[in-house]
């Protein structure tokens, strides 16, 4: 019983971030009819604003401090980063230990400056054009994307702290009333698993009780009488796109804590997220977040000893098996809805 | 010749032409000189252009004449090169029955991956590609590491039982792949004043078995199979109004093109004894992707030509760094040339997948078509005469 608990929590951080990412991917797809294979880099891009963000509160400057000395007797440099110098030791330390949770507010407009920019500037000239040829410019966008970080930040993870105040683990077992330590889990996947539920929540709300969302939505089921009703539906399309760019940044900027962001977890993340989208279905919100969620619980489970005592290497390809299943079984995926993709 | 017809047999005859004098036509420029480093005409290169234009010659059977994406075609290339290094480790080290098993092999998984595949296409067929074929990437590197020798790679050793050769030479070594006592590495050198040519035995064999690969899809794009293949792409709905079951073909087209990735695969474990994982990742299939569409999709020499475009200019801009360029730019203003080096920095070098990728971007928005359609465009410049405007096929997947 406590494993299978355990199992559960720990599939609901990876499920959190496929769940987010998912959710991006069948915005764009839903919207803008656009097969984003480039969506994987854009939550790396996310991963490394909350790097550079910590790069640049960690700015530092060089003091020789005579009354020091190092073990060799040479007088000690003494590095002070600039925002501590600016606003006292106490407040400079804190914003760099909240560097983490700080970039959301720096990924927000970064990530949407990007999607525009990545939508107005080269999707919109594919709306027209084969899958296969979207998937192709995407597939090397991401590829650029990829490179141009590895260029700028090398090719090893970036360790970036979670804030002191989450480092630590919660204690399951002692609140559920069971022997203390059973159940442990870090913070930060709990404040993970809550941030992501929250931005889940944000985007379903925007779209279904706002004016704005309920444009978008008609136009998802159909583009071309919104547009003949005198509605610019293009511009709305270009700010979802944006928005979800801004998840998929925000899903990055968070789970730098949880593993280190280095230049090729995006395209890792991708095809899992492909895997997902497809399973939850084609175009369809809840179906993402659902699969998202269900994929990252069953990938935990299968990683359990037991499991993989009874079929060896089932954690690695558990995903894909189950996505293959389903596809066959039921073509539109969990929650598909009627006329997207089909063939 | 050979059931050809006369456009096709000069088609045939230009390739086979420039492949058996690859090694000249690779290497115009004299040994030591500041050029020599574009020279392509050395052996492990010229190995590399010839399979890897035969793993683009399969794809595009697949891709040029039904339409299907696959992104997960590197998988049927690994199992290929794992396939024919087993041969060498158990059987001999004699290339055919380690080809001839790596064709088979990798036929099989092309079968049985085709016929769950295909039930679907467009994007989910992408999709369900790309998963089996990471799908056997993760096991290849975890579970199956007795068969695959996981991260490390399949390799040769002295301890190999090799029931039909011998395990080690007499002065102990392993011993190297050949074709009946042929040994596949051995070069022929021939210095011509200051040119220096080699002439690699496994060249030779690998160009022999790429000009009946290519002959094999001639004859495939020009037979009612290929026409019918090319009918799927246009309308798969209209063909199965017809009253017909397009999936034996579509699925006859997948294991013919698996079966030439497995060939490719085996030829790179022969040239090469070992085998790793790696080759099976994704983005080992998206380069194949690339090279056909760079070449020109459904196109008969387009693919060719990508493969050995990016794999010259892989080797070439990997090749070159700053002092080179430096070397190039000398004739201009200090400040110009650190600024011109600068910029260009991250393109060379270690830069290359940079540059691939701006270069796949380029290519599918501008040039769908692949070089053949450039190629095509600039004829046409040249040419007052449109009236021999020959119909090109475009890319467009089956939906």
């Amino acid at each position: 019983m406590d494993a299978i608990f355990l199992q559960i929590l720990n599939g609901l951080d990876k499920g959190s971030a496929y769940a987010l990412i998912a959710l991006g991917l069948t915005l764009i797809f839903g919207t803008l009819g656009v097969v984003n294979f480039a969506h994987g880099a854009i939550f790396m891009l996310g991963s490394f604003c909350a790097v550079t963000l910590n790069k640049l509160l960690t700015l530092s400057f060089e003091v020789v401090d005579a009354t020091q000395t190092d073990f060799l007797g040479n007088p000690l440099k003494v590095k002070t980063p600039y925002v501590q110098a600016w606003f006292g030791d106490d407040f400079g330390a804190a914003l760099i230990d909240w560097s983490v949770p700080l970039a959301i507010l720096f990924a927000i407009p970064v990530m949407i400056g990007i999607g525009f920019i990545m939508e107005r500037g080269l999707i919109k000239h594919f709306y027209k054009r084969p899958h296969a040829d979207q998937i192709l410019v995407t597939f090397g966008l991401a590829i650029v994307l990829q490179e141009l970080i590895k260029y700028f930040f090398g090719a090893n993870p970036i360790p970036t702290p979670a804030p002191d105040a989450f480092k630590g683990s919660f204690d399951f077992g002692a609140m559920l009333g069971r022997d203390a330590g059973t159940i442990i889990y870090p913070y930060w996947r709990l404040v993970y698993f809550g941030f992501a539920a929250v931005i889940i929540g944000a985007v379903f709300a925007f779209l279904q009780f706002t004016t704005f969302g309920m444009v978008v939505r008609a136009g998802m089921a159909d583009r071309e009488t919104v547009g003949l009703l005198g509605i610019n539906i293009d511009k709305r399309f270009t700010i979802m796109f944006g928005i979800a760019a801004a998840v998929a940044g925000l899903a990055g900027v968070m789970y730098g804590p949880i593993n280190s962001p280095n230049y090729h977890m995006g395209m890792d993340f991708l095809v899992l997220s492909f895997v997902v989208v497809v399973v939850g279905g084609m175009g369809s919100l809840p179906g993402a977040v659902l699969a998202g969620f269900l994929l990252g619980i069953l990938e935990s489970f299968a990683s359990m000893t037991q499991v993989i005592d009874l079929i060896p290497g089932i954690n690695q390809i558990i995903i894909y098996v189950v996505a293959i299943i389903i596809l066959l079984t039921r073509p539109r995926g969990l929650m598909g809805r009627k006329g997207v993709m089909e063939d | 010749m050979f059931g050809l017809d006369k456009k096709d047999s000069t088609l045939l005859l230009i390739v086979a032409v420039l492949t058996m004098f690859a090694p000249f036509i690779l290497n115009p420029f004299p040994e030591g000189s500041a050029m020599a480093q574009f020279n392509a005409g050395y052996p492990d290169l010229m190995q590399r252009f010839v399979i890897f234009g035969i793993f683009a010659i399969g794809f595009n059977i697949l891709f040029g004449l039904t339409g299907y994406l696959s992104f997960g075609h590197a998988a049927f290339l690994g199992v290929g090169s794992y396939a024919a290094v087993w041969m060498f480790k158990l059987l001999s080290m004699n290339i055919i029955p380690a080809i001839i098993l790596a064709v088979v092999v990798s036929g099989l998984f092309a079968l049985l991956i085709g016929f769950i595949s295909l039930r679907r296409s467009g994007i989910y067929f992408s999709i369900l590609t790309l998963a089996f074929a990471q799908m056997m990437f993760a096991l290849a590197y975890s579970v199956l590491t007795p068969i695959t020798n996981g991260e490390t790679g399949l390799q040769l050793s002295l301890n190999d039982p090799r029931i039909f050769g011998q395990s080690a030479t007499a002065d102990g070594s392993i011993p190297v792949t050949s074709l009946f006592g042929l040994e596949m590495r051995h070069t022929v050198q021939w210095d011509l004043g200051a040119w220096l040519f080699q002439f690699n035995v496994g060249y030779y064999f690998c160009a022999i078995i790429m000009l009946i690969a290519f002959f094999i899809s001639i004859r495939i794009f020009r037979s009612p199979f290929g026409l019918m293949l090319r009918a799927v792409k246009s309308n798969q709905q209209r063909v199965n109004y017809t009253g017909l079951n397009a999936r034996p073909y579509t699925l006859a087209a997948f294991v013919i093109s698996g079966m030439y990735a497995g060939l490719a695969g085996g030829l790179l474990a022969s040239m090469d004894p070992l085998a790793g994982a790696e080759r099976m990742q994704w983005t080992a299939s998206g380069e194949v992707v690339l090279m056909t569409i760079l070449g020109g999709a459904g196109t008969l020499i387009g693919p060719v030509l990508g493969a050995g475009f990016i794999k010259y200019f892989e080797n070439i801009f990997s090749k070159i760094n700053d002092n080179v360029l430096h070397g190039w730019f000398s004739f201009l203003p200090d400040g110009l040339e650190d600024a011109i080096v600068f910029l260009l920095h991250p393109f060379i070098g270690k830069g290359w997948h940079l540059t691939l990728g701006i270069l796949f971007m380029l290519v599918v928005i501008f040039l769908p078509g692949g070089l053949v359609e450039g190629g095509q465009r600039i004829a046409k410049l040249f040419r007052k005469d449109k009236a021999k405007n020959t119909a090109k096929s475009t890319t467009e997947p089956a939906e």
